[in-house]
């Protein structure tokens, strides 16, 4: 809602300045989101009238004028504008003006001929933005009078950021009655009285959309002057209000809303057939729209109609036929009460929102559609003459929005807001606000005016109250009342923890959007995957993603692309997939690529591989504190990943997730190499723990016994410790491989591994023999399982 | 004798000349090994009368001291200077580089996100969470928007076609962490959010909190103390604050909060930073509490607001760019 300052001064009593006027709006609950003083600085302009004007001898686009200030003698001006012509009222500033661009008025000597001041557009004057000429003032413009004084300048336009529940305030007569309740203050406007009504024509009206139109009015003026012009203060008030005088007609009925709040609209009478029925439209039923549209309706719209077709969608906008043209003598003007539910909703589906749906879906006061339509004949009559017909009712009272009495406790207001509210400053809080209070015991009983649509129960109430005591009065406190200690389970790694870790081992956490697009998905194989959007922003933002890596790995290619060779990152967020719910999977994922270790001085360089990031596996794993739980497969590898250097993680035998190199199929696709790897699991796996259960620690020492075994190629470490660990039981502490070779002194086809096996009894000291025996037992069944061969 | 005082003068010279532990332990055998000039004269003592011996033992004695106390002054001097010489040769260059010593970080929304959660969780609120994939009940109807109520058209929603919309705040949490429970509740909700709306101070993905408290006497008062409390906890200094009304449809009344925020030129701003109210008695309703029994107050606000203000970030984008240049700096 953007109104003009000195208009709504012009209603209602304000004792204060701008900046408090604009203060106490916001702090009322009506926000004060723009504020753009208008002619500041205009003293030394007047309004002035060229009487002369002739080429200048040596510039073409510049001409002499001659120019009647009111000052005697004409004052010679020279001009570039365009339209600078004789006879034409414009404004001059005089030597010694400043104008709000900074312009200092001298005279001056332009090519050679003097001019003793300019004459201005109205973008020099900073009363708007055209700038393509002069601003031509009325005829009737008194010459000499200065500019300000004509215009109403200097003013301001003040645009508020309305919230949904106070409709009341989307025209200036309500936005009046808040701010006499928050100055105190009386609101100026009285009675609006009765057009004269010299004219005859009638048209019937036929109501038949029940409660969704339980009123409406209209009225035929006939014989209007289809040239008139609107006059400039109306003009103006439009347009410092943010909206463009088109015709007087329809200047009229947008002066009407912005001063009322009533939404009107005027058609040409001459296409109206029979009677005006306001009723629902039919499946279907089409109509072409003022902004030339195509709109086609269903059962749910409201429909103004005549005996024979559509005429306009209530509430939204008029139709294109039935518009009021330049050639309009005869119009039929309405003002009407739609229910909030009947237009909630219509506009946006036909694409549309208009500030008559922003009205009507938000509420229009019902009383006012009399007073809307005698102040619109009253500015019409004034304006385009014609002949007013009488007044034309058509109204359902007991579908009307009646104000229900609300019961307001003391005790409870007390109880809600914290502070106890003086009974006397409660009554005159709302009769302030225009609603009838009646003291009852233990509160009041409060009837809203009709424009009020926001107050049906008790907190409504409270709410007001507190808006107009002030939300600073109200002070500060500490809440009581019980407190239940939130339970933070110890065998749970928090998320944050979680995070902590990986940014100890040089991760760093990346945030990306949910959304992906399907291209991507397809390039890593996932297409199908997630859950699209029905509304997506952009294609590249239409899928809710399955996988945290495909963006992560964007991100890694972001860097890559920016001179950052070794990248390490790590999201937490959740993954998507359809199903009903839909599943969303809280997960970790990291990538890395680059080299192994930063880049150091002391050791040779080495690309990160497979193990590296299974040692950050290893160390997430270990943080539970039962690896035994965990298992890697090479089965069942998605196919984003190396299928030879790819692992899928399983806790307990149920899959967590998977990691590996990249395929490099799709590393290569992505630009990208060897070293990158990636991994992601479900979090939830990650952050179970362990609560330690303590054990005696051992009384006797182990012994270790390190061996090398010759395994062919094939046989996988973990099938090694699986033969050593069941062969020993136990008696097995630890097993460490610290060495694996294949190549000169070892077969073809085959490798050498070297561990060490850590031994010990709870029950005793072992002996050289029971070592001995442990190692014998242990390379037999390697023998036997693996056709190992123990090595010298 | 005189021999015994000139040998022992030289080799008292010798001591203080040797040049290394070996050449010293060669000069120590010389005199008190076994055929050692002091242990020669010791045994000569024998041959002496007693009377003789006793006056010569002691002299020899005296000798035989001086000669052990330089020997051993000598070896830790010499000891002293092979370790100064084996540390010198030791030196490292200290400022080489350390290994594996660098750092990643966390983002800087997680960052605030906890550091807010976790002033609330010390006030005993317990952290809560909902689906991102929200159902229209607990995103809209049951925080007390009815359908096409043009509070909803401030809420740029994405849908799924199926009913299914991904929520538009935090506050579905709040239906959700009362449902089937009974006050006292206090619940802490972190979370991610989305609006179709994308510009240079818009994301169409966004992260929340939601802080509500539900019992029997809590207010507008307690409300207004809890967020200046929080404001001061998280900023870690006073601010200027105002409570101005607004609406929200499910609290009732409703405030926006602005904290008086200085600028760079000098000047200050009223900054929106947060929004809430008394919960509406209609939402309780919805989720089974009975609303003349029990009061309540919710506030919601927007992580990344929190991070810019906190954090000295100028640009949203940045966020979710994901540049190590500008993560790097939250290491």
């Amino acid at each position: 809602m953007k109104f003009s300052e000195n208009w709504l001064r012009e209603l209602v009593d304000i004792k204060a300045d701008r900046a408090a006027l604009a203060h106490a709006l916001t702090m009322a609950g009506l926000e004060v989101e723009e504020l753009v003083p208008l002619g500041e600085g205009l003293d030394g302009v007047v309004v002035a009238e060229i009487v002369g004007a002739e080429k200048h001898p040596q510039a073409d686009r510049l001409q002499v004028c001659k120019v009647d200030a009111g000052r005697g003698e004409p004052l010679q001006i020279v001009c570039g504008a365009p339209n600078a012509r004789v006879g034409i009222k414009v404004p001059l500033a005089t030597v010694g003006a400043n104008l709000p661009g900074g312009i200092h008025i001298k005279a001056a000597r332009l090519r050679g001929v003097e001019s003793f001041g300019m004459l201005c557009s109205a973008k020099e004057l900073g009363i708007d933005a055209d700038a393509s000429g002069l601003l031509e003032l009325p005829a009737d413009a008194p010459v000499g009078q200065p500019l300000a004084t004509y215009l109403g300048l200097p003013d301001a336009s003040i645009e508020l950021k309305l919230t949904p529940n106070r409709p009341d305030c989307l025209g200036l007569y309500g936005l009046a009655h808040d701010v006499a309740a928050l100055f105190g203050s009386r609101v100026k406007t009285g009675e609006q009285p009765a057009a004269p009504v010299t004219g005859t024509a009638r048209r019937g009206i036929r109501l038949e959309a029940g409660k969704d139109a339980p009123r409406y009015l209209g009225r035929i003026v006939e014989g209007i002057d289809p040239a008139a012009r609107t006059p400039l203060w109306l003009a103006e008030r439009l347009r410092r209000s943010g909206l463009r005088p088109i015709s007087a007609v329809v200047d009229v009925t947008n002066y009407v809303m912005l001063e009322l709040g009533q939404p009107m609209h005027a058609f040409d009478n001459d296409r109206l057939e029979g009677d005006v029925v306001v009723r629902h439209a039919r499946a279907g039923e089409a109509l072409k729209l003022l902004d030339g549209s195509e709109a086609t309706l269903d059962e749910g719209f409201v429909l103004i109609a005549d005996d024979s077709k559509p005429l306009a969608v209530a509430g939204v906008m008029g139709g294109h036929d039935s518009r009021v043209t330049d050639a309009t003598r005869n119009i039929f003007l309405e003002a009407a009460h739609f229910a909030p539910a009947a237009i909630m909703g219509r506009a946006r589906k036909l694409g549309l929102h208009t500030d008559a749906s922003h009205r009507f879906e938000r509420g229009v006061d019902p009383a006012l559609p009399r007073r809307a339509l005698e102040r619109a004949t009253e500015l019409l009559l004034a304006i385009a003459g014609g002949k007013a017909g009488p007044v034309l009712v058509a109204e359902n009272p007991a579908d009307l929005p009646q104000p229900a009495p609300v019961t307001l406790r003391r005790a409870r207001l007390r109880r809600v807001l914290g502070v106890k509210v003086a009974d006397a400053e409660v009554a005159r809080i709302f009769t302030a606000l225009g609603m009838q209070v009646a003291p009852q015991t233990g509160g009041w009983q409060v009837t809203a005016p009709s424009s009020r649509f926001d107050i049906e129960r008790e907190e409504d109430l409270i709410e007001e109250v507190a808006r107009i005591f002030g939300y600073d009065n109200i002070p500060t406190a500490t809440p009581a009342g019980a407190l239940a200690l939130a339970a933070e389970p110890e065998a749970r790694i928090g998320a944050l923890a979680l995070r902590e870790q990986l940014a100890a081992r040089g991760f760093h956490e990346a945030v990306n959007l949910s959304f992906v697009s399907v291209e991507l998905l397809a390039q890593w194989g996932l297409g199908g995957h997630g859950v699209p959007l029905a509304n997506p922003l952009s294609a590249d933002l239409a899928v809710m993603r399955p996988s945290l890596l495909p963006g992560l790995v964007e991100a890694l290619r972001h860097n890559r692309a920016r001179q950052q060779e070794r990248v390490r990152l790590f999201e937490v967020a959740r993954v998507f997939e359809a199903g009903d719910p839909p599943v969303e999977t809280p997960s970790l994922a990291i990538v890395a690529c680059g080299a192994a270790r930063a880049e150091q001085w002391g050791e040779p360089a080495r690309a990160l591989d497979f193990f590296d990031l299974k040692g950050e596996l290893d160390a997430l794993i270990a943080w539970g504190g039962e690896p035994q739980r965990w298992s890697l497969h090479a089965d069942g590898l998605p196919g984003w990943l190396h299928p030879g250097r790819g692992a899928r993680v399983a806790r307990d035998g149920v899959t967590a997730g998977w990691f590996g190199a990249l395929h490099p199929q799709l590393a290569k696709a992505l630009d990208l190499g060897p070293d990158a790897h990636v991994l992601e699991l479900a979090l939830e796996p990650l952050l179970a723990r362990r609560l330690p259960q303590a054990q005696a620690v051992p009384r006797y020492p182990s012994v270790r016994r390190d061996i090398a075994v010759e395994v062919p190629e094939q046989v996988a470490w973990s099938q090694i410790g699986q033969v050593v660990r069941s062969t020993l039981g136990g008696v097995l502490k630890e097993l460490r491989l610290f060495d694996r070779y294949s190549g000169k002194g070892i077969e073809s086809g085959r490798k050498s591994l070297a561990m060490g096996l850590i031994l010990q009894d709870a029950s005793r000291t072992l002996t050289d023999e029971d070592a001995d025996r442990c190692v014998r037992e242990a390379v037999a069944a390697l023998e036997t399982t693996c056709m190992a061969r123990l090595r010298g | 004798m005189d021999d015994l005082d000139s040998r022992a003068s030289q080799a008292l010279a010798d001591i203080e000349n040797a040049a290394s532990l070996d050449a010293l332990e060669t000069l120590r055998v010389g005199l008190l090994g076994k055929s050692g000039i002091v242990t020669a004269a010791l045994k000569a003592l024998g041959a002496l009368a007693p009377d003789e011996r006793k006056a010569r033992g002691a002299e020899v004695n005296r000798v035989k001291e001086r000669l052990v106390d330089a020997l051993a002054v000598r070896k830790a001097a010499l000891e002293q200077a092979e370790l100064d010489r084996r540390l010198a040769s030791e030196t490292l260059d200290i400022t080489l580089p350390g290994r594996d010593g660098e750092r990643g970080g966390i983002h800087p929304i997680t960052r605030a996100l906890e550091r807010i959660a976790g002033i609330f969780a010390r006030l005993g609120y317990q952290r809560a969470d909902g689906p991102e994939i929200e159902d229209d009940w607990h995103n809209f109807e049951a925080l007390n928007f009815p359908p096409h109520h043009p509070a909803r058209a401030m809420h740029d929603t994405f849908y799924f076609g199926d009913g299914r919309l991904l929520r538009t705040h935090t506050s579905p949490v709040q239906v959700r962490s009362m449902a089937g429970r009974q006050p006292p509740i206090r619940v802490i909700a972190p979370g991610k959010v989305y609006r179709s709306d994308s510009d240079q101070t818009h994301s169409p993905m966004f992260h929340q909190i939601e802080g509500l408290l539900v019992d029997e006497t809590s207010s507008f008062a307690d409300l207004k103390g809890t967020l200046a409390e929080f404001i001061r906890a998280f900023f870690e200094r006073d601010f200027e604050m105002r409570f101005r009304p607004s609406y929200f449809p499910f609290t009732e009344p409703s405030a926006e909060v602005d904290i008086r925020w200085e600028t760079k030129d000098g000047g200050s701003r009223w900054l929106e930073v947060l929004g809430c109210g008394m919960v509406h008695p209609n939402v309780l309703k919805n989720c089974g509490i009975d609303p003349e029994r029990y009061t309540g107050f919710a506030f919601g606000l927007g992580v990344e607001r929190f991070a810019m203000l906190r954090y000295g970030v100028s640009d949203l984008r940045a966020f979710f760019e994901n540049d190590l240049r500008f993560l790097k700096q939250f290491a």
